[in-house]
């Protein structure tokens, strides 16, 4: 079969098997654009800013665990991507970003719409490439893909020259079966010994923690998670991309950590004994002053990524490994190990955690007055918990209280940007779940700083009948900054106001869609079951909340787990117990 | 404390700015680097010089592993190596001050690998140290121009770096 670069492009992205590729035309492309022209396995879903493709492709990614694909041209389209390349590097998403390139013969000239998209993607990929011959085509796409998914995974950009898209050019093409790289060898396996190592620590344990990251949910070990959960007794922890990996329905689970996490789940990470890391990496939001994390711990880590090991706090048992096959080699360990572990062993440590859980720190007050946006969280999930759900955030307040409010119990429900926070990610990561299943119920919460960011994106769900369910939480206020300034800048409210707000319900209903506007409590829930019910159409429903709201619990950065802000509703006398 | 690591890597374009990026990005101290291919042309050798505590050459080390195009490294300051650096200095040479120089060579063992009625240029190796003493001998308003490679290292004894 012979083939041009551009026919080249679109066929192995078909051998590969991708279904949807997010993308935006332009003159570097035009022969790859050509060449999606005249078939239909791949489809191509036309965004309105090559931000958005990437982001489209990050939360398809991540809701399904397949490669996200985009195909955007040179310089501005390339630059355009970045933001959504580095959202998908710092929360390890699998993607292919194919950017188009100037002909090679005259890279470096400073040619029309030219940028170096191979030096201003380095430092956010995992891997990228520039094709300077047709020849090389398919086996960089096939490392690509290879590199994208395996390992820890992260974005990998290819970069095309026009010319090696030339339809003039024809190559024998084949698509290889597998790419084998010297220098990438990803590791499956964890150290039987250090497993052993571990299951001997936790066996001692009698204030144990296990705290998940995204890696679970990455890694697909979801079931082995929960079994070593329910089998050691142990209680459990996530991070603000782990959730969901273990039922957070459950009583062993303990809440999210970190920043804005859960009394309970704080105060056992200041007091626990031994710490069971999985699939997370000590971010400075989880952690805190790392000179206060976890004081009397000994830990283990389990990770695929040797460098997330020991990189921000030192660990006593690093198992670096794949972290479905270590849980899995764990469990048999302790399933074969003379010693049970939890019991009678680990009951006063429930009964602090339970102390701890009376606090009931995520308590809010919902009178007749303005929506809480806690209320708006919590009523959403009684409208949809029976669903097939989704969720997507964008970044801040409303983020938060998604992830407070949100009880998750299955893994890849709940996206978001985790690590880089970028704002307005989330309709168009939510464009890309319903794209992967158009017949579940895929809901964004948001606010009315972040939903801007990306709003043009309401004529692409338009354009492919995307019955998105859109929540915005509006305060008026970029509610994060907000807060920040009322903590510690004493209330002065630098630009936080987002003053000249447009009409959100004409604003939707402009591009084709449903718009409601609701700001009265008793009618919140009704209002949510007429949208939801909707199932053909986009509803945007601009909700009005309580601007006055503040997240807690809260620790300051550069504070210990030990020392949360608690919301003034709670008794004071507790804040630092 | 300084370390001097050598990388094997993939001989491809862009290679060395993936280290020279890491080392940015991540804020890592790197005093010198050099690069060059193998007797396998499809293969970079680079050694570098950097500094840190434990934590930090641990990290530097895992960094590098990860980048792709790496494909074995060895922290050569963990066992008993060898580095030498080759250094060019070009001196004025004038009548009275030859003699001098020639002698001065000799003792470090230099080379005079260019001459004019006006200039020696000499050419050295040896570890860093020493080429800082050469240095420090000379009158510095004799010295014209020098050039240094870094260091090169290579592990003693039979073990070698090598896929």
């Amino acid at each position: 079969m012979e083939l041009s670069g551009a026919e080249i492009v679109v066929q192995a992205l078909k051998d590969e098997g991708v279904e949807y590729v997010w993308g935006y035309p332009g003159g570097a492309v035009l022969h790859i654009y050509d060449a999606l022209f005249n078939q239909d396995s791949v489809r191509h879903i036309l965004v309105r800013h090559e931000q958005a493709a990437t982001h489209a492709a990050d939360g398809y990614a991540r809701a399904t665990g397949k490669v996200g694909v985009v195909l955007v041209t040179s310089g501005p389209g390339a630059t355009n991507a970045v933001t959504g390349i580095a959202t998908a590097y710092m929360d390890s998403i699998p993607m292919v970003i194919l950017t188009g390139q100037v002909p090679t013969p005259v890279i470096g000239s400073d040619a029309f719409q030219e940028v170096d998209t191979v030096g201003i993607t380095r430092p956010c990929v995992k891997h990228n490439f520039l094709v300077k011959r047709v020849e090389d085509l398919a086996e960089t796409i096939k490392k690509a893909f290879f590199i994208a998914s395996s390992g820890r995974p992260g974005p990998v950009v290819v970069d095309i020259p026009k010319d090696v898209t030339d339809p003039n050019l024809r190559i024998a093409y084949s698509y290889p079966d597998k790419v084998e790289m010297r220098s990438y060898n990803p590791v499956e396996k964890g150290h039987l010994g250090q497993i052993r190592k571990a299951v001997d620590m936790m066996l001692d344990a009698e204030r144990p923690v296990i705290y998940t990251g995204g890696g679970v949910v990455l890694g697909e070990a979801s079931a082995e998670l929960t079994e070593l959960v329910r089998l050691t007794g142990f209680p459990i922890t996530e991070t603000l991309m782990g959730l969901g990996a273990y039922p957070s329905t459950d009583p062993q689970f303990i809440g999210m950590l970190g920043m804005h996490g859960t009394y309970e789940a704080n105060m056992a990470m200041h007091e626990t004994d031994v710490l069971i890391a999985i699939g997370a990496r000590f971010d400075d939001r989880v952690t805190g002053k790392i000179a206060h994390f976890c004081p009397n711990a000994r830990i283990v880590h389990i990770d695929v990524d040797p460098a997330s090991i020991s990189k921000n706090v030192r660990v006593d048992v690093p198992i670096v490994g794949q972290v479905k096959s270590v849980l899995h080699d764990m469990l048999r360990v302790l399933r074969e190990h003379p010693r049970k572990s939890g019991g009678e062993r680990i009951k006063g440590w429930w009964d602090r955690i339970n102390g701890w859980r009376t606090l009931d720190c995520l308590r809010y007050e919902q009178g007749p007055g303005a929506i809480k946006p806690q209320y708006a969280v919590e009523t959403l999930y009684n409208v949809t918990k029976d669903d097939d759900f989704y969720l997507t955030s964008d970044v801040g307040q409303h983020q938060m209280f998604a992830a407070q409010f949100y009880p998750f119990d299955k893994p890849r429900r709940w996206i978001n940007s985790g690590g880089l926070g970028t704002m307005g990610f989330g309709l168009p990561a939510a464009m890309g779940v319903q794209q992967a299943f158009p017949d579940a119920t895929v809901a964004c919460v948001t606010g009315e700083a972040s939903i801007q960011m990306c709003i043009q994106e309401l004529a692409t769900c338009k354009q492919y009948n995307l019955p998105l369910k859109i929540v915005l939480l509006n305060n008026g206020y970029m509610g994060m900054v907000r807060q920040w300034q009322e903590f510690f800048y004493d209330g002065r409210y630098s630009h936080s106001y987002v003053d000249a707000l447009p009409n959100f319900k004409m604003l939707a209903e402009s591009f084709g869609h449903v718009g409601m506007r609701i700001d009265n409590p008793a009618d919140l829930e009704a209002a949510y079951r007429e949208a939801f019910a909707m199932k053909d159409r986009l509803v945007f429903m601009d909700v009005i909340v309580d601007p006055s709201e503040n997240v807690y619990p809260m620790i300051e950065a550069g504070k210990g787990h030990h020392e949360m802000h608690l919301s003034p509703h709670l008794s004071s006398d507790r804040e630092l117990a | 404390m300084r370390h001097i690591i050598s990388v094997l890597m993939e001989n491809e374009a862009g290679a060395l700015s993936r280290v020279a990026g890491l080392f940015s990005a991540r804020g890592y101290n790197i005093e010198s680097l050099t690069v060059a291919p193998t007797e396998d042309p499809t293969l970079s050798r680079m050694t570098l010089v950097t500094t840190g505590d434990e934590a930090i050459i641990e990290q530097i080390t895992k960094q590098l592993n990860k980048l792709i195009d790496v494909v074995k490294l060895v922290d050569l300051s963990e066992g008993a190596h060898i580095e030498r650096e080759l250094m060019m200095i070009k001196v004025r040479a004038d009548q009275a001050m030859r003699d001098e120089l020639k002698r001065l060579a000799d003792i470090f063992r230099g080379n005079i690998i260019d001459v004019t009625d006006v200039s020696y240029t000499i050419e050295m190796t040896g570890d860093g140290a020493k080429l800082d003493a050469f240095i420090r001998v000379l009158d510095p308003d004799l010295i014209i121009e020098t050039v240094r490679s870094g260091p090169l290292g290579i592990a003693r004894g039979g073990k070698r770096l090598a896929i």
